[in-house]
């Protein structure tokens, strides 16, 4: 039984590991969720096999609250699992993972429930469910079948788990800012005051002049570093992750109207296109056999 | 006799697509079974959340036997032509007939097709059905191997059995065999079948029911026996029990408590977040009607504490959803909707027609117009236009669109608004549907009217028609909605009129540019549509004209608009049972824009055309119109002269005069004062001599000067008919 929150993360993490994932760390990039990761965007294109879990911060500037609501926050964790191709006892081996973490399928009601996820800004979609339990969702299950608008194959499962939520119910907790992040520590002591000051900063701090010359600056290098024959992939998905983060920024700050909102989103949407394609062209996302 | 089951077992299936895709897979097999000649006594599909099956009763043991024959060459044709014929074909020479077509004989190869055993055919054929079944979504996954093969989750077991014996054959990567498993939690291992009967024995014991009706039944029965434990009944919720008979394999019903801080939020409010997010049925008092706090949800598990813990579980993820619900309900009140009306001014309503705001303020200006044309109080009916779309910036409302208008009412109550108002802000959106109530307050009648022509002029003339299977803005229900509101409360207006003050609040906000681009397009569509307009003047004006007048917008709602409300009222008259010849027939007369006048008249006709009279009239005035035409060709002229009562001779001709000139007098004057029935009677009395006239008199006699009086006497005929109804488009 997951008593704390880092019990949770501890026990998802060893139960992944025990599947044969690599247990990776959060990327070091402020990202609005851990599909960003290159771990998964990126990963998921290619013949390449893989499996891979982590933890990552997701960062939403819009759902900040001051620290004043109960469970929405601007910057909350993803526990993502994704693995490829996606085994065909996937369901199985999620359920698995619910019963470690102390929810015994044999009490709940654990229930797969159509909804299909779509990333615009990474030109992504795949078919799924979102888990209940007991009428709650608990986490987001999805079978890869674009990324950067280039068909996955093989397919991937990815599995995210929402930990606070999870947490939330595992501890019967109603306020997120009560959960026992260990057994001396509660959430709100590491996070409370720092949901104050993001509140502030995204929607009435960052200077948007600012913010609309760094998205231009990650747009160009990212162009820059993916044209002609130059096949830097990696570090130019990294510009794409900042432009997409700063993207958010502006948009909480309640400067981009409804029409340019669609034009920003296809501007990430481009340079993540471009980045999953210069990827392909890698020795990791191409496939060469290591063995003959 | 052999029976056939087939089960797909797959991840969970949406709960929207399953119905479907049982019709779909019944349709598909039932069609391969049929082509190859395999009849069957009985078939059955059935669908759940992890499950398709099909059973097919009755089929043959085999396919029958047939004999196809196939056309050669002709006797003495060079040997490879023969020798090429007879390989393709499968035969030996003498195994061929002889035939002569009277052009010389040739060679007909007769081939005896033995039929094949049922299984072979089945397992056969399957693999390209299956292929074929049309899922909304569907998706590929590593197991599936063949490429090109989806399914709308990955598919994990097929069970396919012919008496009991596997029929096998490979789909997606998966084998087919005899075995499946039962409910997810509440089963284990794998179940082997052999027939219908068992399957459905060992699946129910495996905690799966098969039918979707039975889980609808297990679940109806189950809500509304809890309920009245509690002294409650259900709120009946046909689309909920679809939805959640598709969510669960082994459905139990449950019974959880609202909280008391929650019972003073809206009950549509509580309903609304129970049913979208959370799937719960709300209950009431069935004496009182009141909201209940109680909710029932269906779970797809047995638990040993009777389902303490997840009715725990499902309390506390519903407090959750009812605080922000609460949240936004109290936030809300803290404004006027009037305070909110200035907030509409950030909404887009389309690029082309403006914000909301500008849109409200159209629909105020016209709702106060016609409110005055049909009676109802103008100040509460533009009081409401003004409020009808405000609730659209509320918390609630983002939080749950289709609360809108519900919403408006109870803030406007809370701000001290009229009854009346509130209720026509409530209304306004109605009908939502064919089978919604029409609103029937006059304040309502008039916004909802407002509402509704503003948007049909406004998409229309931002060139955002329906197309054949679109319809984005909905309106087609939009215009329906007018048809009804003017029909079931008898409102005598002229619909062009509505029309064109709809049209005029709409031009006011276009600019020059946009107003070319609609200029452009009317008249694409005048060209196109080879639409003949009688008033030459203003069409000239259309073309020549470089900016935009009122005329063009007119153009657009009578030619375009107008056929488009016209279809709607035929779909609404359809339903009733009304002939659409005969709206046709009475529509043909020309700009008929008063809508309960039409439908009264077309009615009258239909009964008039039931009668004896009215099929014999009808009868006549085919035989009439018939001659007519033919004559007129031959001739090259039209008849349309006077008859000369001096010219008329046979007693059957005098008298149809008298009758003609009688009705002339009479059906103008009846239907002037809408008499309808009585118009009718005129029109019986013309039969007799109608008929008379056909028998006693030769319409093309000898004498030119009579056979030509005799043929306008028949124009008349056609005329008099003609101010009732077009007969030729009558059917019959």
């Amino acid at each position: 039984m997951a008593k704390t929150f880092q019990d949770l993360i501890l026990t998802l993490q060893n139960f992944w590991a025990s599947k044969g994932c690599l247990i990776l760390q959060p990327y070091d990039d402020q990202m609005g969720a851990g599909t960003f990761h290159p771990a998964t965007t990126l990963r998921a294109l290619g013949p390449r096999p893989w499996r891979a879990a982590y933890v990552q911060p997701s960062r939403r500037p819009k759902d900040g609250r001051y620290g004043e609501n109960p469970n929405r926050l601007q910057h909350y964790y993803q526990f993502q699992v994704i693995m490829k191709p996606a085994p065909s006892d996937i369901q199985d081996l999620y359920l698995e993972s619910v019963r470690a973490i102390g929810l015994d399928p044999k009490l709940h009601d654990i229930r797969f429930v159509e909804d299909d996820w779509e990333s615009p800004t990474l030109g992504a979609w795949g078919l799924g469910w979102e888990v209940w339990c007991d009428g709650m969702e608990i986490s987001q299950f999805t079978y890869f079948q674009q990324v950067g608008g280039i068909d996955c194959d093989p397919v991937s499962a990815e599995i995210t788990y929402g930990l606070e939520r999870l947490a939330m119910y595992v501890q019967n907790v109603e306020f997120v800012y009560d959960l026992a992040f260990n057994d001396t520590f509660r959430y709100g002591e590491v996070f409370h005051q720092a949901e104050q000051e993001f509140s502030a900063y995204n929607f009435e701090m960052a200077d948007t002049d600012i913010l609309f010359q760094h998205f231009k600056d990650a747009e160009k290098q990212c162009q820059e570093l993916i044209s002609g024959n130059k096949k830097l992939a990696l570090p130019a998905y990294d510009q794409c992750i900042k432009a997409s983060h700063t993207f958010n920024l502006l948009d909480a700050r309640g400067v981009i109207s409804v029409t340019e909102r669609a034009a920003y989103i296809g501007r990430v949407r481009a340079l993540a296109k471009a980045c999953c394609e210069a990827w392909l062209a890698t020795p990791m996302g191409d496939y060469k056999p290591r063995f003959g | 006799m052999s029976d056939l089951l087939l089960e797909l077992f797959s991840e969970e299936i949406p709960a929207r697509m399953q119905a479907q895709a049982a019709k779909d897979l019944e349709r598909l097999v039932v069609g391969a079974l049929s082509d190859r000649g395999l009849l069957f006594e009985g078939v059955k599909a059935l669908a759940g959340p992890r499950r398709l099956t099909l059973a097919v009763a009755g089929l043959p043991a085999k396919q029958p036997d047939v004999s196809e024959e196939k056309k050669g060459p002709r006797v003495g044709a060079p040997d490879k032509a023969v020798q090429g014929f007879l390989r393709s074909a499968g035969v030996k020479l003498e195994d061929c007939e002889t035939r002569d077509d009277g052009k010389g004989p040739f060679y007909v190869a007769v081939i005896a097709l033995k039929g094949r055993a049922t299984a072979d055919v089945i397992a056969e054929f399957l693999p390209d059905v299956l292929a074929k079944l049309p899922w909304p979504k569907s998706m590929r996954w590593p197991q599936a191997t063949n490429a090109p093969v989806r399914w709308v989750r990955p598919l994990h077991s097929i069970l396919c059995t012919l008496d009991g014996e596997v029929v096998s054959f490979t789909f997606a990567g998966v084998t087919s065999g005899n075995r499946t498993r039962g409910h997810r939690f509440l089963s284990s291992g794998e179940i082997e079948v052999k027939r219908f009967e068992d399957y459905a024995k060992k699946l129910h014991a495996a905690h799966v029911v098969l039918d979707a009706e039975e889980r609808k039944a297990i679940i109806f029965e189950g809500v509304k026996s809890a309920a009245f434990v509690h002294g409650l009944e259900m709120i009946p919720d046909e689309g909920l029990l679809d939805e959640v008979a598709g969510l669960a394999e082994w459905p139990v019903v449950l019974i959880g408590a609202i909280e008391d801080q929650f019972m003073d939020v809206p009950p549509e409010i509580l309903q609304t977040a129970m049913r979208t997010h959370q799937k719960y049925f709300s209950l009431r008092d069935p004496k009182t009607g009141k909201f209940a706090n109680r909710f029932a949800l269906v779970a797809n598990m047995v638990t040993e504490d009777g389902g303490k813990q997840i009715v725990a579980g499902n309390e506390r993820v519903l407090r959750a959803r009812l605080s922000d619900a609460k949240f936004f309900w109290d936030q809300d009140r803290k404004r006027t909707l009037e305070s909110r009306v200035e907030d509409l001014k950030n909404i887009v309503f389309h690029a082309k027609l403006g914000t909301q705001y500008e849109r409200v303020e159209r629909i105020e200006a016209l709702a106060g117009e016609i409110a005055e044309k049909i009676g109802a109080d103008v100040e509460k009916a533009k009081r409401a236009a003004r409020l009808c779309k405000a609730d659209l910036t509320t918390g609630v409302v983002g939080e749950f669109p289709e609360l809108q208008g519900v919403m408006g009412r109870y803030y406007a109550l809370n701000d001290g608004a009229d009854a009346e108002v509130a209720d026509a802000i409530r209304d306004h959106y109605k009908p939502l549907g064919p089978r919604d109530a029409v609103p029937s307050g006059k304040a309502t009648i008039a916004v909802a009217l407002a509402d509704k022509l503003d948007q049909l002029t406004g998409f229309f003339g931002a060139g955002e028609k329906p197309s054949g299977s679109g319809d984005p803005f909905a309106l087609r229900r939009a215009a329906l909605g007018v048809v009804r509101c003017i029909l079931e409360n008898q409102l005598r207006i002229k619909l062009f009129d509505l029309l064109s003050a709809a049209v005029s609040h709409v031009v006011k906000g276009l600019s020059e540019a946009e107003a070319k681009d609609f200029r452009d397009y009317v008249t694409d569509f005048l060209w196109v549509s080879g639409v003949t307009v009688p008033d030459k003047d203003v069409e000239a004006r259309i073309r020549q004209q470089s900016s935009l007048t009122q005329d063009v917008y007119e153009l657009t709602a009578f030619y375009d608009l107008w056929p488009f409300i016209a279809d709607r009222l035929k779909v609404a008259l359809r339903e009733k049972g009304t002939r659409h010849d005969l709206l046709d027939a009475v529509f043909s007369l020309g700009r008929s824009d008063d809508l309960v006048r039409l439908v009264a008249r077309v009615e009258a006709l239909q009964a008039f055309l039931k009668s004896d009279d009215g099929a014999n009239l009808l009868a006549g005035y085919k035989r009439a119109a018939n001659i007519l035409k033919a004559e007129e060709k031959k001739d090259g002229k039209t008849y349309i002269g006077e008859v000369e009562e001096g010219q008329l001779a046979e007693p059957a001709e005098q008298a149809l005069f008298a009758a003609l000139t009688t009705a002339r007098g009479t059906i103008a004057p009846a239907l002037a004062a809408e008499d309808f029935a009585g118009a009718m009677r005129t029109m019986a009395g013309l039969r007799a001599p109608v008929d008379a006239f056909f028998e006693q008199v030769k319409v093309n006699a000898d004498d030119p000067k009579v056979r030509a009086n005799r043929l306008n006497m028949l124009a008349s005929l056609r005329a008099t008919l003609l101010q009732v109804a077009d007969f030729s488009k009558i059917e019959g």
